[in-house]
């Protein structure tokens, strides 16, 4: 469970986030819509750990456990995953390399042993082929050359292998054309089940077609201002953000 | 009016002319040889050792390094020569290794010497021998003319090995030139070595530098890299890092020809004081030459390499990927000069620098010239000089990574973006292995 109280940020001295709360249950799929500019990606990067994101009040919780004094790999390890909004291309660095360093540093931190290749060759193939991740694209340096909806599908291959108590998706539907967004979305419901929290933050109702949410907030100017069933991400894609706007500044 | 202005030769600069007029006679070669050393040794005395004023020289200044002068490297004892052995890597069956100790060749240290398709002599010999061809070549001299570094090898050389590949030669192994010092003592080397390769020959040249203990040691060594026509010649260097008590400087001859190719890639470890520099001349059409180099530096280490690679004929590729990483207080310094003459149409140059600064205190310099007469060319330059990148680091922290194994990730990832371009696997994985190492000794 993520729970988010009276959360302050500033970035460069800018006050970003201004008294957010939110919680997201166990097996919650929870969307976050909002406004270009209401703080959406500084609330992913704040609870992801990202330097120069300044908390000055609040907290995050992660199963009960503060993560804010907590560097952006331990946080992971703690079962927190971010897919971002515009995944970071690393020359040089081979996909499958980072996959296996990434799992095996999460083991590590649990204590666990280290997977042994073949175990994991196996779980990434039968990832990858559920995800429709060509063979290809794991031989390749991570992110280079990808296209948009190539590198949206490694985020969703990564959380899958990673198995997170709760994913954030940053944007995941930008960039991304009709049968982009199915493979993606059908990742995600893959994965959905009941110990499992999302925290889908997204700028249209597009994508909540495909990720159908329990629960939707309204984000705008740094808090939430609204929370409400699927609906409500119905009433904004009709209405439009103007009445929030207002409301929050 | 221009005044020249003659500065006086310091003490070592005298001593080091005293020392060549004194060994001159004992110095192998005969009446070509011996015009050869006392043209670069006059060369000497009238310009002194490279300073901050010479503009080649202007991040590295070999005087001031230089103090006072060593005694110069006698042949290695029984001793020095078992602590050489031990750093041996076994040899392959069939496979040909030189190795010089302290500059001087050691035979039983070697091997594979007796192939029809491989020669190997002493660079002694061949002096002595008065091969005109060989030292024609040896003598290379329409590179690093001026270069008063070079200068005192040419006067001072002795030590070192001549190997030939026969023309259409394709060998199965690389051919290994190693070449170790034993600082047990304060001592100065001057070794220069060739490598020739015929027409059409295919081959691996390894060449390694270690030096073992840390007394101090002015190592001033060559290599000629000969391509004939059409050959094909892959070059892997390693400098194995050094103490602090070593000054060394490498210099490069290269002479490509009609189509040959040249893909030469370096990892360079810091300790004390080294300028690698490589001279590179085009002499004919078609060829190519790539030259890649990552060098890892921390500690007080100064690394320099500087290059100059001249287009003189037309139609003639060259490439250059330079990357350094910087920790602590050191000190990494790239120049890298393309020349292109006027005649030279249709040369295509590119060359890259880029750097990771780590340390507080780390420096980086970085001078990419390119001085172009011709006008019907392909050619360009980029010099990068930065921090790791915070989005990557975040990114791969993101994922579960802890911050010092992302940074060595993202590190390894840059140096090896060099290492990449070497053809042999096992090389690669080799080099790259070191690299690994250097970055653990970095986080420990």
């Amino acid at each position: 469970m993520l729970e988010i109280k009276n959360l302050h940020a500033n970035v460069g001295g800018k006050e970003i986030l201004k008294g957010l709360t939110l919680t997201v249950k166990d097996g919650e799929v929870a969307a976050i819509m909002g406004p270009n500019g209401s703080g959406k990606s500084t609330l992913s990067y704040v609870v992801a750990g990202r330097e120069g994101y300044e908390v000055t009040q609040g907290e995050v919780l992660l199963n009960g456990e503060s993560i804010l004094d907590m560097p952006p790999d331990e946080r992971a390890a703690k079962g927190l995953f971010l897919a971002f909004q515009y995944p970071v291309e690393i020359p040089g660095v081979n996909t499958m390399t980072f996959l296996k360093a990434a799992m095996n540093a999460q083991r590590k931190h649990r204590g666990e042993k280290e997977l042994p290749t073949p175990e994991f060759m196996k779980i990434v193939r039968e990832a990858q082929g559920k995800l429709g991740v060509a063979q290809d694209m794991l031989r390749r340096a991570l992110n280079v050359g990808f296209s948009g909806g190539e590198k949206k599908r490694m985020e969703v291959l990564q959380m899958s292998l990673l198995d997170p108590k709760l994913a954030i998706l940053d944007e995941t539907d930008s960039g991304l054309d009709i049968d982009a967004l199915r493979v993606v979305a059908d990742g995600v419901n893959a994965l959905r089940g009941t110990d499992r929290g999302f925290l889908v933050i997204t700028h249209y109702q597009r994508l909540l077609e495909y990720i159908k949410p329990d629960t939707v907030h309204v984000m705008a100017s740094g808090r939430i201002v609204k929370t409400g069933g699927p609906e409500l991400a119905h009433e904004l894609e009709a209405r439009g953000y103007k009445e929030f706007i207002g409301q929050a500044a | 009016m221009n005044a020249v202005v003659k500065r006086a030769r310091t003490e070592v600069e005298s001593a080091l002319s005293g020392a060549f007029d004194a060994l001159a006679p004992q110095l192998p070669g005969q009446a070509r040889v011996r015009a050869l050393r006392a043209d670069a040794a006059a060369l000497f005395a009238s310009q002194g050792l490279p300073t901050r004023r010479v503009e080649a020289w202007h991040y590295s200044d070999l005087r001031a390094q230089m103090k006072d002068v060593l005694p110069l490297a006698g042949r290695p004892d029984a001793g020095a020569i078992a602590q050489a052995q031990a750093v041996l890597q076994p040899v392959r069956e069939g496979q040909v290794r030189a190795v010089l100790v302290d500059g001087y060749f050691i035979e039983e240290l070697s091997a594979g010497l007796v192939t029809s398709d491989i020669t190997l002599r002493t660079l002694d010999d061949v002096l002595e021998t008065g091969d005109k061809v060989a030292i024609d070549i040896l003598s290379a001299k329409n590179l690093g003319k001026g270069d008063t570094a070079l200068a005192l090898n040419t006067a001072f050389m002795r030590g070192g090995v001549v190997i030939d590949v026969e023309p259409g030669y394709h060998a199965a192994l690389p051919i290994e030139l190693v070449s170790i010092t034993i600082a047990d003592a304060p001592k100065a080397i001057f070794s220069r070595s060739m490598v020739r390769a015929g027409a059409g020959a295919t081959f691996t040249l390894v060449e390694k530098h270690i030096t073992l203990g840390d007394a101090r040691v002015q190592k001033n060594d060559a290599l000629v890299l000969f391509a004939s026509g059409r050959s094909q010649v892959e070059h892997s260097f390693h400098r194995a890092r050094t103490g602090d008590n070593e000054v060394h400087v490498h210099s490069l001859l290269t002479i490509v020809w009609e189509e040959a190719k040249l893909n030469s890639v370096a990892l360079v470890e810091g300790g004390g004081f080294l300028r690698r520099q490589i001279f590179a001349r085009f002499e004919a059409e078609g060829a190519e030459l790539s030259l890649a180099s990552a060098t890892l530096l921390r500690g007080k280490d100064h690394a320099d390499t500087t290059l100059v690679v001249d287009h003189a004929n037309p139609g003639n590729t060259s490439r250059e990927y330079f990357k350094h990483i910087v920790d602590e207080s050191a000190t990494g310094v790239f120049q890298g000069k393309v020349v292109v003459a006027q005649h030279a149409q249709k040369t295509d140059g590119v060359m890259k620098s880029q750097t990771i600064l780590l340390g507080d205190d780390a420096a980086m310099y970085n001078k990419p010239e390119l001085e172009i007469f011709a006008d019907d060319v392909t050619c360009g330059h980029g010099a990068t000089v930065g921090a790791l990148d915070p989005a990557q680091l975040f990114y791969a922290m993101s994922r579960g990574i802890p911050r010092a194994d992302a940074e060595t990730l993202l590190l390894e990832a840059f140096a090896g973006d060099a290492i990449e371009r070497l053809s042999d696997e096992s090389l690669r994985e080799a080099m790259l292995q070191r690299v690994r190492d250097w970055l653990k000794g970095r986080v420990a």
